[in-house]
This record gives structure tokens, C-alpha cells and sequence, in this order.
């Protein structure tokens, strides 16, 4: 085998084969640099947690640790509760929203032969194709026109959009992988597509149901510029805005422990979220949809 | 059915009799289906992306103020005035400039990343995990995090580098341009190697391991090893993930209305920022950030037409 011909220093191959020297030598080395990396990644999310309760002069935390920073973001403006409260609502509605149509799209795309379908499905890639900054101009225009500008419906319609390139193309890979004895059967049984979807299918697309919805998510609940255009109630804004204004309320100073405590609000769900659901993230991209 | 089956095998499939008619309307039953299901879908591709894409057009060629609204056409005012801001040029220039230095630094980056990680052990999955994680956070969070990183007064790394020495006052990250520019690529690319090294992940674990032992028999070395198997196997990853960070990248907006707000001095002002400016920093221009748009779908739209170009012609 190649062990023996080898003899040079080589770091461990993917199974873990290759190396003459002896083990220690070639992997304190790169124990020690990938440390150092993982450390430098990691740090600056420590830091801003850490930041978000530490002691910072001439702010509402000057006294020692503690969470004031928390507080000063509950008091400011409107409070956290409620941009909290708009993040929730924009976000669930873009998952509601973006699950709805893709999982119905995904099905037609799959199952369904009509006139049209293969336009539709490129007119729905090509969303892909074209800057999203850009269309945000008109689309000002056309909220404004439809009586939903300034409006968390029309925020989440719009983020809904951007988010259908990406899951009607998985939906339709997941109802495409499906055999079609599935439904078949649930038809002989008496059932019409709707009931077949419903009953047979809707368990069996889960999987790809999650990873949209995790998508759509994150999208939604981190997005910044679609509601700087959009919405201009301060009332209304989602947290993102929220915290990236209150970094200018005191004229000339900079709330840094306030804002970190925004950040840590920000970060913490979607550090979750990615935690618990990273495997399947993981191995969504294993399993093709990004394979180039 | 039995008269079709019998009839079908003798002609040509475009000469196939007539179904009959009650199987006709099942077909046509099933393509209405097909459409309800698909309405949603149309409905929102029309309305929130077909719609605005012909309005950007029109109003690119419109006087069309933010509160006044359509006053007639104007062609082509909107793209010379386009052309003319005094900020036009040098915002190219600038957005060029910082996607090629972001693209060259994060590619590399994720690609040493993904060379480091692709063994699987407990370690290795410390470090895609600690990589990776970033890339949870919104472009806004992490911007905001790295302003407080980068400030002057109570951030860290001005601190390591009073204590190291190599500083002996309050050090501006964001002070100047050029300082903007590379502290802004420095929150990308933590924000960013991760993703990226996942997607070259998944590419390396692609190359069978066959490969490469029979390279090692023929005596290649390990830099021979990388340069004539990894990087050409790797080379479609590689390019989409080029694609993906160029077009990131000459749409970069987020990072710098948060650390700069284009500034100083107009110095890290980006295609989009203008566009945002033009329209509703004072500009109430709507027609002008139109012709903006049209400039960048179009450079954007010829840039990517090429790209899936070269990328089939290579792999076919």
C-alpha cells in the first residue's frame, strides 16, 4: 500500500493513513494551528457576549457587570419587546409564506405536466439572475400602489420572493425523488391529489420542508436593507434596524455596550437554530442541491 | 385503451390517433390541476419580481421623483445623470476593487480551510463548527459586532495592539479609506470562509481516493499531488464559488452603510450605496436610481451569461 512507499512527512490522509514520523510531530503542529484558527473564529462572538455585560464607561454599564446594556434596549424608543415582536411576525410570516408556495410549486413542477410550467420554472430561477438591491427601488413603487409599503405583509411578501428560487427548486428535487407508486396508491384508495399530498406526501418532503424553512428563517430575521427601503415607521422596524439606529441615539457617542447587547439578541437564535439543526444543514449541501 | 395500445407501436409517436375524447378532458383536468397548484408561485413571480423588473425599466427612462412620482419620459437624462454624479466613477472603481481583493482573499482562505478540515476527526469538526458559525449571522449582525470590534475607544484589537507595542495611541480602523476598506474585508471574510469552505468541502470529498493513490505510486508528491489532481477536480467548485462572491460582493451594501456609511469622504462608497442615496438619502431621485439599477442588472446579468458559459463549455 501506499504507507510503505511513502516516506515523507506527511499529514494524516482523509482515513487517517500516510505519516512516518511518529504521530506527535506531525500533529502538534497542526493541533496548534487549527487551535489558533478555531480561537480566531470564535472569538469575536465570545467577545461581543462577554462585551454585552462587561463594565464600559460613560454608558448605562459604567458601575460593573451586570445587564443594563440589556436594559438600555428595552427602554429605547418603541423597546425590544416590540421590534422583537416585528422580527417574529416578518420572519413568520416569510416561513408561512415561502412553505406554502414552494411546497404546492415543488408539486406542480414534479407531478404536473401544463402549459407554461417550464417557463415559470426558469422565470422563478432567474429571480437568482438579477440583483435583488436593484428591484428594491421598484418595488417601493409598487407596495406603495398595492397600500402595503410600510407594512410587515408587504415586507414579508417581498422576502418571500427572494426566497423561491431556492425552495421551489429543492421542493421539486424532493417531490421528484419520490416514487410515484406513493400517491398512486393513495389514489386507488379513493384519495384526490390534494388528499394525497396532504396524507401520503407531506410527511415524506419533511426533510426538505425543514431546510427551506430554515433558510427563509435566517433570511428573514437577519435582513436589513429590504426594510431600510420599506418601512418608515419606527414602530415597524424589525431588530436589525432597530439596533443598527440605536448605535446613533446619544449625539456623538456610541452606546458599544448596547449595541453588543442588540448583537447578542440578534445572534442567539440563529446560533441555535444552526447548532441544533447542523447536520442537516451539513448534509443538505452533501446531498447535491449545491454540487457544482 | 386496448385500441390504443394496439395502434401505438405502428406509428410515429407525433401521429398517435386522437385520445379519446373522455381521457382528454382527464388530461386537460390534470393541467388545470397542475396550474392551481402552481398559482401561487406565478402569482408571486409576476407580481413581486416580473412586475418590478419592467417598472425598473420604465422608470429608468421616467423623471420620477421619490414624492412627486411619474413626471413624464426622459429618456436618456436618467443615464447621462447616471454617468455624470461626480460619485460614479470612483464608486466602480471602488466596488471593483474591493470585490476582487474580498475574492482572491476569501477563495484562498476557504480553500486552505477546506484542505485543513477535510480529514474527519472530532479536532476537525471543532474547527468547521467554530468556522462555519458565523455564517448563522446576518450581514447586518456581523457588521454591527465588528463596528464595536473596530472601535477606537473600547475595541479589542486596538488594545492587543497598544499592548503588543505596535500602537501607542487610539488606532482608526474605519478612519480612512484604505483602513475602512480592509477592516471591512477582514468582518467578510470571517463572515464568509466558512460558508465557502463547506461548499470546497464538499467538492474535496468528492475526488475519490483512488486518485490519489495511484498518483503516490507514480511517485507525485504532495504539491504535485494538489496542483495536477486537487485544483483541477476542484476547478467548477472553485469557479461557482467565484460567481457567488463576485456577485456578493459588487452588491455589497450591508457592511458598509453599517461601518462607513460610505465614508470617509466618499471613499468606500459602493454601486448600491449610490443607488440607495440617489433614491432616498437626499437624492429623492427615483428615476436616477432606476438607470443606476438598469447599469448594474445589465453589467451583472452579461457578467453571469458568461461565467455559465465558460463553466459549461469547460465541463462539457
Amino acid at each position: 500500500m501506499a504507507t510503505t512507499l511513502d516516506t515523507r512527512p506527511v499529514r494524516p490522509t482523509r482515513d487517517g493513513r500516510g505519516t512516518a514520523l511518529p504521530g506527535f510531530v506531525v500533529r502538534t503542529p497542526y493541533y496548534v494551528l487549527t487551535g489558533a484558527l478555531a480561537l480566531l473564529f470564535l472569538f469575536p462572538m465570545v467577545w461581543a457576549a462577554v462585551a454585552s455585560v462587561a463594565p464600559q464607561a460613560g454608558t448605562a454599564q459604567t458601575d460593573g457587570w451586570g445587564f443594563a446594556n440589556y436594559g438600555t434596549l428595552v427602554d429605547y424608543q418603541e423597546g425590544i419587546w416590540q421590534y422583537l415582536l416585528n422580527s417574529a411576525i416578518v420572519s413568520g410570516l416569510t416561513v408561512l409564506f415561502t412553505l406554502t408556495t414552494s411546497l404546492l410549486g415543488g408539486f406542480a413542477f414534479a407531478r404536473f405536466e401544463f402549459p407554461g410550467k417550464n417557463l415559470l420554472f426558469l422565470v422563478t430561477l432567474a429571480i437568482l439572475m438579477v440583483p435583488y438591491a436593484t428591484l428594491l427601488i421598484p418595488l417601493y413603487v409598487l407596495l406603495n400602489e398595492l397600500g402595503l409599503q410600510n407594512s410587515l405583509v408587504g415586507l414579508a411578501l417581498v422576502l418571500t420572493m427572494f426566497q423561491l428560487p431556492f425552495a421551489t427548486f429543492m421542493m421539486r428535487v424532493s417531490f421528484e425523488s419520490l416514487p410515484k407508486e406513493l400517491e398512486e396508491a393513495a389514489f386507488v384508495d379513493g384519495c384526490g391529489t390534494f388528499a394525497a399530498l396532504r396524507r401520503v406526501l407531506l410527511p415524506a418532503v419533511r426533510p426538505g420542508l425543514v431546510t427551506v424553512g430554515l433558510f427563509a428563517f435566517l433570511a428573514a430575521w437577519n435582513d436589513f436593507i429590504t426594510p431600510l427601503v420599506l418601512i418608515s415607521d419606527s414602530d415597524k422596524v424589525p431588530l436589525p434596524l432597530a439596533v443598527a439606529n440605536l448605535r446613533q441615539q446619544v449625539m456623538g457617542v456610541i452606546d458599544y455596550g448596547a449595541t453588543e447587547a442588540g448583537v447578542v439578541v440578534l445572534a442567539v437564535p440563529c446560533v441555535l437554530l444552526f447548532l441544533v439543526l447542523q447536520r442537516q444543514y451539513v448534509r443538505g449541501f452533501m446531498s447535491g442541491a449545491f454540487k457544482g | 385503451m386496448p385500441t390504443s395500445l394496439k395502434r401505438v407501436p405502428t406509428r410515429p409517436p407525433d401521429q398517435v390517433a386522437p385520445a379519446p375524447s373522455r381521457r382528454r378532458s382527464a388530461r386537460s383536468r390534470r393541467r388545470l390541476t397542475g396550474w392551481a397548484y402552481a398559482a401561487p408561485t406565478a402569482l408571486f413571480v409576476t407580481l413581486f419580481f416580473a412586475v418590478p423588473v419592467l417598472l425598473v425599466g420604465r422608470m429608468s427612462i421616467s423623471d420620477w421623483g421619490l414624492f412627486a412620482g411619474d413626471r413624464g419620459v426622459n429618456l436618456p437624462d436618467n443615464f447621462v445623470d447616471a454617468v455624470d454624479l461626480r460619485l460614479f466613477w470612483p464608486a466602480v472603481g471602488f466596488t471593483v476593487k474591493y470585490t476582487v481583493i474580498t475574492t482572491v482573499i476569501l477563495i484562498g482562505l476557504s480553500l486552505g480551510l477546506a484542505l485543513l478540515v477535510q480529514e474527519s476527526t472530532r479536532w476537525t469538526g471543532f474547527l468547521r463548527t467554530a468556522v462555519l458559525v458565523p455564517s448563522a449571522l446576518g450581514l447586518a449582525s456581523a457588521s454591527l459586532l465588528f463596528y464595536a470590534l473596530y472601535s477606537p475607544q473600547s475595541g479589542p484589537f486596538g488594545e492587543v495592539l497598544r499592548d503588543v507595542g505596535l500602537a501607542d495611541g487610539p488606532i482608526s480602523f474605519l478612519g480612512t479609506p484604505d483602513a475602512a476598506l480592509w477592516s471591512t474585508v477582514g468582518l467578510i471574510v470571517w463572515r464568509f470562509a466558512g460558508f465557502y469552505m463547506l461548499l470546497l468541502l464538499v467538492a474535496l470529498q468528492g475526488i475519490s481516493a483512488d486518485v490519489y493513490e495511484a498518483a503516490e505510486l507514480d511517485g507525485c508528491n504532495r504539491w504535485q499531488r494538489f496542483t495536477r489532481i486537487t485544483l483541477p477536480l476542484l476547478r467548477s467548485s472553485l469557479a461557482m464559488c467565484a460567481i457567488l462572491c463576485v456577485t456578493g460582493s459588487l452588491l455589497a451594501f450591508d457592511q458598509f452603510y453599517i461601518l462607513t456609511k460610505g465614508g470617509p469622504d466618499n471613499g468606500t462608497m459602493t454601486i448600491v450605496q449610490l443607488i440607495y442615496n440617489a433614491a432616498f438619502q437626499g437624492g429623492n431621485d427615483l428615476g436616477l436610481a432606476a438607470a443606476l439599477s438598469i447599469i448594474v442588472l445589465v453589467v451583472l446579468l452579461v457578467f453571469n451569461l458568461g461565467q455559465f458559459r465558460w463553466l459549461r463549455g469547460k465541463d462539457a
